[in-house]
């Protein structure tokens, strides 16, 4: 009990003296997961949108594996992104196996097809209603795709958000294409992961205090923008 | 996500565009075996106004979205200066929908968009979506959300939205269907100076008062099938048909 509280006050000790150790370790969790988030959203967004508003053949199914994707394993997705990126795979010759980049690209993996499902539901929603309106104006597909994201824009931010906190709160596919190598892919989930397995208390618990916060303020960001949009559904 | 300055392309000048006279012939759309237009022929090839008028459900907002090119005709062709309708004119050929849809943007960014995918350059946009909302007497609706404003509101905003890329046709379905006696004032007033301008205008209105106000002639519309227009007073006085006198008299039902 005592080594509980020692190591709790430790943790504090450690976040609010802004430990060099734990800020590095916080700062490249988020530079990997934002960057994740960024390439899922330019891949996601347009892909989701083009979906929404395109009919072709096969199209159910195309919105049939999007849905499934979503529930994708974190250790698949890494596992499928080291095959990748492994010295036989086809993209072994990028050397990326073990960097952040490799990490970055398994969270992109992970998330994309969230964005991309997610904003294919919030576009089609509002295509039913905004389509002749803006074919009457004489828009082109992509007009019509760009103008609808930038109408659903507050609604497709907390799907970002939404993006983020599962990208920055994964382990599996992180500690497969990263190797969780100190100072240079040591992230918060793996960091927790190994420092608890060490019995290293202190800094797992500071790294989940700092992992819980952003989740949660996150996803709390996220709830205030969707109330703010439900309670202006008619703006 | 992209901003919205940067995405849609410009098709610069429209001017060389013509879309006159906006004609459909020998229109037919069947769902589920019913002929809801039926074989409807209209053109707007005379200035001026010219009003629909029928029953509900006569088929004259689908009419109007088949001489939009919005939908296709299951026979027969709408045409725009001879040929079929096509994105890059879309612009000149303006549609009012009964129940418009503003932008999540303010009064003056809904002009302004209307504008931009109309092919008018950034630098003219701003100044001649002003002036498009002084000419309808909205300059006070500029920096309101559009999606806030009332139902009046709206229809005015989006009336004026549809006239400022200045197209050479206009259709309005109902433009005055939700309005106070101030407002229906401020928009037959709009469409008297549109038509003035030689732009020509396909008006559909319940109310016999306004047609009789602004139209130059008058098509009348049951059940799928156009009559060919007439001027208001044989319209009224001496109409063609039975169906015509008797949706005069209040006695027509579709
Ligand atoms: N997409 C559609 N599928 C099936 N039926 C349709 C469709 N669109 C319109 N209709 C039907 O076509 C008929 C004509 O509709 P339309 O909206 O053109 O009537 P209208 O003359 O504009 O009537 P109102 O005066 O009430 O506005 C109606 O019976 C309507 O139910
Ligand atoms: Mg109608």
């Amino acid at each position: 009990m005592d080594d509980l509280s020692g190591a709790f006050a430790q943790a504090f000790r450690l976040i609010v003296g802004f430990d060099p150790d734990l800020l590095e370790i916080v700062v490249l969790s988020l530079q990997v997961s934002l960057s994740a988030v960024i390439l899922a959203g330019l891949i996601g967004l347009p892909a989701g949108a083009a979906v929404s508003v395109t009919r072709f053949p096969g199209r159910a199914v195309v919105i049939a594996v999007m849905n499934a994707m979503m529930g994708l394993p974190p250790v698949v997705a890494g596992l499928a992104v080291y095959l990748m990126l492994s010295r036989a795979g086809p993209l072994g010759d990028w050397g990326l196996l073990y960097t952040p980049s490799a990490m970055v690209i398994a969270q992109t993996v992970l998330v994309a097809p969230i964005i991309a499902a997610l904003t294919r539901q919030a576009i089609e929603d509002l295509h039913g209603d905004y389509d002749e309106q803006l074919r009457a104006f004489g828009i082109g597909r992509s007009g019509m795709i760009a103008t609808l994201l930038w109408e659903a824009r507050v609604g497709l931010f907390t799907v970002l958000l939404a993006g983020f906190g599962r990208a920055v709160s994964e382990v599996g596919a992180v500690i497969m294409v990263g190797g969780n190598i100190d100072h240079v892919t040591r992230v918060m989930t793996t960091a927790i992961a190994l420092e608890t397995s060490k019995g290293a208390l202190d800094l797992a618990l500071g790294l989940g205090i700092v992992l819980l916060v952003i989740v949660l303020g996150v996803n709390a960001l996220a709830g205030l923008l969707r109330m703010g949009v439900a309670g202006r559904a008619h703006a | 996500m992209p901003d919205d300055g940067t995405v849609l392309t410009t098709t610069g000048s429209l001017a060389g565009a013509e879309v006159l006279p906006v004609c459909g012939r020998d229109l037919v759309v069947a769902r589920d075996g019913r002929r809801l237009v039926d074989s409807a022929n209209l053109a707007l090839d005379q200035p001026g106004v010219t009003a629909l008028m029928g029953p509900n459900g006569a088929g004259k907002s689908l009419l109007l979205r088949l001489l939009a090119g919005l939908i296709a005709p299951d026979q027969g062709a709408v045409t725009w200066a001879g040929t079929v309708p096509d994105r890059m004119r879309a612009s000149r050929v303006g549609l009012v929908f009964h129940r418009p849809v503003m932008l999540r943007r303010t009064g003056l960014a809904n002009v302004a968009f209307a504008l931009k995918v109309a092919g008018i350059p950034r630098a003219q946009r701003h100044d001649r979506a002003l002036e498009a909302l002084a000419s309808g007497g909205l300059e006070h609706l500029a920096a309101s959300p559009a999606r806030v404003l009332s139902g009046g509101e709206q229809q005015r905003l989006a009336l004026v939205r549809a006239l400022a890329p200045e197209p050479q046709a206009l259709l309005l379905d109902e433009p005055t269907a939700n309005l106070d006696p101030v407002s229906t004032l401020a928009i037959e007033e709009l469409i008297v100076r549109s038509a003035k301008t030689g732009m020509r205008i396909l008006l559909v209105t319940h109310d016999p008062a306004q047609a009789q106000r602004l139209a130059d002639r008058i098509a009348f519309m049951h059940a799928g099938q156009v009559e060919a227009p007439v001027s208001a007073d044989t319209f009224f006085n001496d109409p063609a048909s039975a169906r015509a006198r008797a949706f005069i008299a209040g006695r027509l039902v579709l």
